[in-house]
């Protein structure tokens, strides 16, 4: 960081409102962070949900669970966590001015969320051949519930109730996701013209911190739905 | 202020700057954002208000004469829906808060001016998709969209409903997140947190709630949307899920935002109140504060609404005994507003006679509450008209009377021009009149046994229900009143010096109207919010005494 006191006086990125440049950042990335809160208490709603009746119907839930396709899972979880890898380098380029570097990691990054989007495509693709999507198709017969040889009957109402939380919970993360892409879409355009620099570059951080609460999300999201009673 | 001899039509300020439909639609400044909330959000009060006169007409007689059953479960829907989402909750937030939050700290504007916009755009948009949905065939499930009722059998409009209040839920999350920015970011050199005003308090509390709440009130929206449309089974009994999940989720935002409706009201009463006692407020951290604790609180009660609809009788102890707590800092607001006029010199503007309504009505709302806290009265009148009487002292008495003190506390400062106060005093003695016969009689009803939404009743309720009608039509006029001087004072009012009130504040400090970045330069602040024992009163008062 190379701010004099002069140079952030006259750039132009400066909106009339603010004192300097350092006041402009700091509101913008609280005012991120309290954006992400909300974004905290839209999921936590869901996870609620998802939490409570998981308790009620929990063998129901794992076995329902069963039928989730963990190899896939666990490929978009590196995915993602590589996403946000790419998301720092490139506020780390945006830092160095490296206009070059920065539309790379971002083009890396839109690249990486586009290959998780597919991956799920594909997963929800294979729920719906197999008639696991909610409503009057339903239809679900437990597969396989590794170390539990005894196991009890399964209520397929409340494995329909897995799914539907399933679906709605990574649907609402799949469309964060594309929102996250179509943010650095606009980023990744805007950078090629060169309109950031090592002065201003708060847009490429925040949205960085969108992309990673929703790599976060996913984090929370891979072993409560997935890894349900794995053990054993 | 260098241009303060200039006759006010001359000066240039934020309303002569610019002209022109687009000089609107497309400003950034939060002062002409406040007046197209001001627009819009007394657009749907009224709109409201219509439904209300509806309701009320049909329960002049015992029979259901005028509407069939159907239809009256759709007007008291529709009232419920447009006067919570569309006038409640944004009223005094984005119209004098908006107006307001920027020129008390000393800014030049909101953190995010073109967020500030936007988020009056969705409320537009939430606004068009409600009246839409009204238009063609409404909502019948009661503002809550209780489940399974709303995802199961209902075939109204619920979709287009929910969709809206989604959308206007996230115009009000914008504009909380908004203010916290600009309180924690934009304070002029010397406005410390202790020399901040209290409705700027007020506001900050508010904007907590409006952050932290609104986004699970979406995301229950967006469930009920999803098991209406994809027959997904998230509280659907049939599948072994929870309606009673549906309604935590739904109170766990919609109990808060009660309290998205009062606080700002509160910060109003404060301003009005030591600038008529010509005091300092009594305790000022302790009211400060107890906003605070308010929206904190406000969070842990919300399943009182649900005492009767099935619970541990030690969770309804807990939320018993947490919605009494909440009564504590209520209190300590009243009780300090009361000893601020000790000893005051009080005028008796019309600000100050809306800030005694609120007094006595907000505290008629909040004991009634306290009635409503406790398990055994509260069994005997659920769905009663208690609860009707008793939320409306909270949101029509309480919030409204708030709202319309600080209308004409602030008008000069918003308009450049002079209310005309006698019919101000006029106003405000119908609205308290109207509001007390309208609602009072509600109490005694519910006590006795009248329930909440029905379109027909048992004869012996009548005489209270014409009062309760009578009084409601008077309410009417009150309203109808101060729409008419305002407008009228825009063009024939006394031009407004710039601290008509002779008021403390950073606002009175700049001319009325403000000019576009509301200081000609930033205002240092070396003095405490509220230091009327140290401004001389002068003649120079606008009229007020």
């Amino acid at each position: 960081m190379s701010d004099s006191p002069a140079v952030t006086a006259h750039n132009p990125e400066l909106r009339h409102h603010f004192a300097d440049m350092a006041q402009q950042k700091d509101a913008a990335s609280l005012g991120m962070w309290l954006f992400l809160v909300t974004e905290i208490m839209f999921f936590g709603g869901m996870f609620c949900a998802y939490l409570i009746y998981r308790l009620q119907h929990f063998n129901d839930f794992a076995a329902a669970s069963q039928s989730l396709d963990i190899t896939l899972g666990a490929i978009n979880t590196a995915v993602l966590i590589g996403s946000s890898l790419t998301v720092v380098l490139a506020v780390n380029a945006a830092q160095r001015g490296k206009r070059k570097l920065l539309v790379f990691y971002l083009v890396a990054t839109i690249v990486l969320g586009c290959t998780f989007l597919g991956i799920k495509a594909k997963e929800y693709t294979q729920k719906f051949e197999e008639h696991h999507v909610p409503g009057p198709t339903f239809h679900f017969i437990p597969t396989r519930m590794a170390g539990h040889p005894e196991q009890p009957p399964i209520d397929e109402r409340h494995a329909e109730m897995f799914f539907s939380l399933y679906f709605v919970m990574t649907g609402m993360h799949a469309v964060h996701m594309i929102i996250g892409v179509g943010l650095f879409s606009v980023l990744t355009f805007q950078s090629w013209k060169g309109r950031y620099s090592a002065g201003y570059y708060t847009p490429i951080e925040n949205a960085g911190l969108y992309w990673h609460f929703v790599d976060v999300v996913w984090i929370y999201l891979f072993p409560l739905l997935y890894l349900i009673s794995l053990h054993g | 202020m260098a241009t303060a001899t200039l006759p006010v039509t001359e000066r240039e300020n934020y309303l002569n700057k610019e002209y022109g439909i687009r000089s609107w639609l497309f400003t950034i400044d939060h002062k002409r954002i406040a007046l197209l909330y001001l627009l819009s959000v007394t657009f749907f009060f009224f709109i409201g208000g219509l439904f209300a006169l509806l309701i009320r007409l049909e329960l002049l007689t015992p029979a259901g004469d005028l509407v069939q059953a159907d239809t009256y479960n759709k007007l008291f829907t529709m009232h419920g829906m447009v006067m919570v989402f569309f006038f409640l909750i944004p009223v005094v937030p984005a119209t004098l808060g908006n107006f307001l939050v920027p020129i008390m700290i000393g800014a030049k504007d909101l953190a995010f001016p073109r967020i500030n916009l936007m988020s009056w755009y969705l409320y537009v948009i939430g606004g068009i998709l409600i009246m839409h949905c009204m238009l063609t065939g409404g909502v019948d499930t009661g503002w809550t969209f209780y489940t399974p009722y709303s995802t199961a059998f209902t075939n109204t409009k619920i979709i287009e409903a929910g969709l809206a209040v989604f959308v206007a839920g996230f115009s009000s999350i914008f504009t909380g997140l908004n203010f916290i920015v600009t309180v924690h970011r934009m304070r002029a050199p010397g406005m410390t947190w202790g020399r901040l005003p209290l409705f700027i308090w007020a506001n900050y509390a508010t904007s907590i709630i409006m952050i932290l709440g609104t986004p699970v009130v979406a995301i229950t929206i967006i469930l009920v949307a999803a098991e209406r449309l994809f027959h997904l089974g998230i509280f659907d009994p049939k599948l072994g899920g929870d309606p009673l999940l549906f309604q935590h989720l739904f109170w766990f935002y919609s109990h808060p935002a009660v309290y998205i409706m009062i606080l700002p009201s509160m910060g109003i009463i404060s301003e009005i109140i030591t600038c008529f006692s010509r005091k300092r407020i009594f305790g000022y951290k302790f009211v400060a504060l107890s906003s605070v604790a308010i929206a904190v609180l406000g969070f842990l009660v919300w399943a009182h609404h649900m005492f009767v609809a099935g619970m541990s009788v030690y969770a309804a102890l807990i939320f018993s005994f947490l919605s009494y707590m909440v009564a504590v800092p209520s209190a300590i607001k009243v009780f300090n507003w009361t000893a601020t006029m000790y000893k005051g010199s009080i005028s008796y503007t019309t600000p100050m006679l809306y800030a005694f309504g609120f007094l006595g009505l907000f505290t008629i709302g909040g004991l009634t509450g306290l009635f409503l806290a406790s398990l055994g009265i509260d069994v005997h009148v659920t769905d009663t008209y208690f609860v009707v009487a008793h939320f409306h002292y909270i949101m029509v008495g309480g919030v409204l009377m708030g709202y319309l003190g600080g209308m004409h506390f602030w008008w000069p400062k918003i308009s450049g021009r002079m209310y005309p106060e006698g019919w101000g005093r006029l106003a405000a003695l119908i609205v308290f009149i109207g509001f007390n016969l309208t609602f009072f009689p509600q109490f005694i009803l519910g006590y006795v046994g009248m329930p909440r939404r029905y379109w027909q009743y048992s004869p012996e309720f009548q005489v209270l229900n014409v009062l309760s009608t009578a009084g409601s039509t008077i309410l009417g006029v009150g309203y109808l009143l101060p729409m008419i001087y305002f407008l009228w004072s825009m063009r024939y009012g006394k031009q407004a010096p710039d601290n008509p009130w002779n008021a403390a504040g950073l606002e009175w400090k700049t001319s009325s109207p403000p000019t576009t970045f509301n200081f000609d330069e930033t205002p240092v602040v070396d003095f405490e919010a509220y230091d009327y024992e140290n401004i001389k009163d002068t003649d120079d008062d606008g009229g007020a005494h």
